[in-house]
């Protein structure tokens, strides 16, 4: 209901900020300054009933409506869509095995899924994706591996940044990423940068992340504040929690659904704050397997689940 | 007839024995958590009476905590009541409370039992949102039985994993805090690194610091989500969610989720070693 009073009805004439491609800056952005101050965990942050319900009122609705279900596979609901999904991408590793390749194949097909789930993610109205690509734990992993894998992130970073901007795509990077090799953290910088103003749509990539970490930097920074006399420890509350987490770059900073490939079933540390009421879904296949097939049946079973947030 | 139900009791009782024999070969979970939903999904189904929403679901817990301890889990956790339940209709929520303190003064006359079999109760959660029965009742559980240590059963009242979390953070910065107003005279930056806070510092604070990571969290009525239960330490555990009603678990339920515990146990190990 909180959006409801400040949402402003999209123009007449601009194109949709639902088409893919779309560069006309819509009003997301306005609703930023509204979140609510306290406790954040309230349903507006999380719902998607009240967002998407107001586009269908402004003017020109019905031929929206009409052009927009176009572009959403059968069954899918535009007001239900999730607008922050977030991915653990499991599997490569093992996807690369059964094949009898080397584990550098593995990755890049994964790679080559990301791209397929962000296109989907920007054609079907989803305003944010967070990946986990690398976590505090994959730290621990051979050495080889790991360096295998920040050359991979180097060199997506920066075949893709004409894409990121061509598409109006924001990318953030959460973690910590002082712990990277030092070209990829000027990378990154920069990366952020020149893609800070991009509406469209959100990816964010945690590197070197885990959701106990997010928490105690985010503790220290209020501890930091607490220090320098700028709050009282005993005044802390859920808000400048959130505010010092590193999803706060985000409009959307809580996943609405979290999807782990590979048929485990743990959130092996991922963003765990922020997942209260994310609803949780488990695909069987491999990450490099997961397409537009398995998309779909995610997004279709997050339609039919009744969020209730306790209530 | 009598004579056949004892007899069919005894011979479940038997097999149920011997499944747990045979699972007991395998590694077996240390702690295991639940969230009971599906309480009042089950109580419309079956049109039963508005008080007994919850009653069923509570004698399906005591089957679970049976099956716990027999098996040799020493830790159990239940989710009774989240923070964000205070906002269900005052009715349902005054039925809860006062099943609560029904069950804690039984438990408390049945003192013997907790005891003979070594359990010790918690109750974890910001007890001060709890009307003042309650949580006398509940300090009086927590003092009967703080001597046992075979087992621990800690339910989750009043509780949220992000006020958990929120009182964690605020309580080590109260702490570093003194520590570092005591240092603030000629501080280096040195001195600030010295005093960070690390993980282990919030860790600490938490309710449910004085029990291990859960192994398993197992979530009845099929839905997949955490609601807000045991998120930090949730971080590497195995999630569970049979599709069944929590008054409709039952031992195979239990089993299954063992049987798929094992299975992916020997992979989590690794990687904790790893750690």
């Amino acid at each position: 209901m909180l959006f409801s009073l400040h949402f402003s009805p999209p123009p007449v004439i601009a194109p949709l900020p639902f088409k893919p491609l779309s560069h006309v800056p819509h009003h997301h952005h306005h609703t930023l300054n509204m979140l609510p101050s306290t406790h954040v965990l309230k349903p507006p942050l999380c719902s998607t009933m009240e967002h998407f319900t107001l586009n269908h009122h402004g003017k020109g609705g019905e031929e929206e409506e009409e052009e927009v279900d176009q572009t959403l596979p059968l069954g899918l609901r535009r007001e239900a869509m999730p607008r922050h999904v977030a991915v653990i991408m499991d599997g490569n590793r093992r996807w690369a095995r059964s094949r009898d390749l080397p584990v550098r194949s593995g990755y890049e097909a994964g790679a080559r899924s990301l791209r397929t789930i962000v296109e989907l993610c920007c054609k079907w109205g989803i305003k944010v994706l967070s990946v986990f690509a690398f976590s505090s734990d994959n730290w621990f992993r051979p050495k080889v591996e790991v360096e295998l894998l920040m050359s991979l992130f180097e060199r997506g970073m920066q075949e893709d940044t004409g894409i990121f901007l061509r598409e109006n795509i924001r990318v953030s990077v959460i973690g910590d990423l002082a712990k990277l090799p030092e070209a990829l953290q000027e990378l990154i910088l920069n990366l952020e940068e020149t893609t800070k103003n991009n509406t469209h749509f959100q990816l964010i990539v945690a590197v070197s992340y885990s959701g106990q970490y997010d928490v105690v930097q985010a503790c220290q920074r209020l501890a930091l504040k607490a220090k320098h006399g700028l709050v009282e420890p005993g005044d802390i509350d859920a808000s400048l929690i959130e505010q010092e987490l590193e999803t706060y770059c985000s409009e959307f900073p809580h996943p609405d659904l979290l999807i782990r490939t590979s048929g485990e079933f743990r959130i092996s540390n991922f963003m765990l704050w922020q997942l209260a009421y994310t609803e949780l879904f488990f695909a069987q296949s491999l990450w490099p397997d997961f397409g537009e097939a398995e998309f779909l049946k995610a997004l279709l079973a997050f339609q039919q689940r009744r969020r209730r947030y306790g209530g | 007839m009598e004579r056949m139900v004892q007899i069919y009791g005894c011979l479940v009782s038997l097999l149920q024995k011997c499944i747990f024999r045979v699972l007991s070969v395998g590694p077996m979970p240390n702690h295991i958590a639940f969230i009971m939903d599906g309480n009042r999904r089950y109580s419309k189904r079956c049109n039963s009476m508005e008080g007994s929403v919850h009653k069923a679901g509570f004698s399906v817990l005591k089957t679970m905590l049976k099956y716990c301890y027999e098996f040799g889990v020493r830790y159990v956790t239940v989710y009774a009541f989240s923070i964000d339940n205070f906002k269900r209709n005052s009715e349902e929520v005054e039925s809860l409370m006062d099943l609560m303190v029904e069950k804690i003064e039984g438990v408390l006359k049945e003192e013997s039992n907790f005891n003979r079999y070594g359990i010790r109760i918690m109750f974890s959660g910001n007890l001060e949102l709890l009307s003042q029965p309650v949580r006398l009742a509940a300090e009086r559980a927590m003092l009967a039985t703080a001597n046992n240590s075979r087992a621990v059963f800690s339910v989750c009242v009043a509780y949220s994993s992000t006020d958990e979390i929120l009182r964690a953070v605020r309580k080590s910065c109260e702490e570093k805090w003194d520590e570092i107003t005591a240092f603030s005279l000629g501080g280096s930056e040195q001195d600030e690194m010295d005093h960070r806070i690390i993980l282990t510092d919030i860790e600490k604070h938490m309710y449910m610091a004085a029990a291990p990571d859960p192994d398993i969290i197992m979530r009845s009525s099929g839905e997949t989500r955490l609601s807000n239960f045991l998120l930090w330490q949730s971080s590497h555990c195995f999630l569970y969610s049979p599709s069944a009603l929590w008054p409709e678990i039952g031992f195979r339920h239990f089993v299954w989720g063992i049987l798929n515990f094992q299975r992916i146990h020997f992979y989590l190990d690794k990687k904790r070693k790893q750690l």
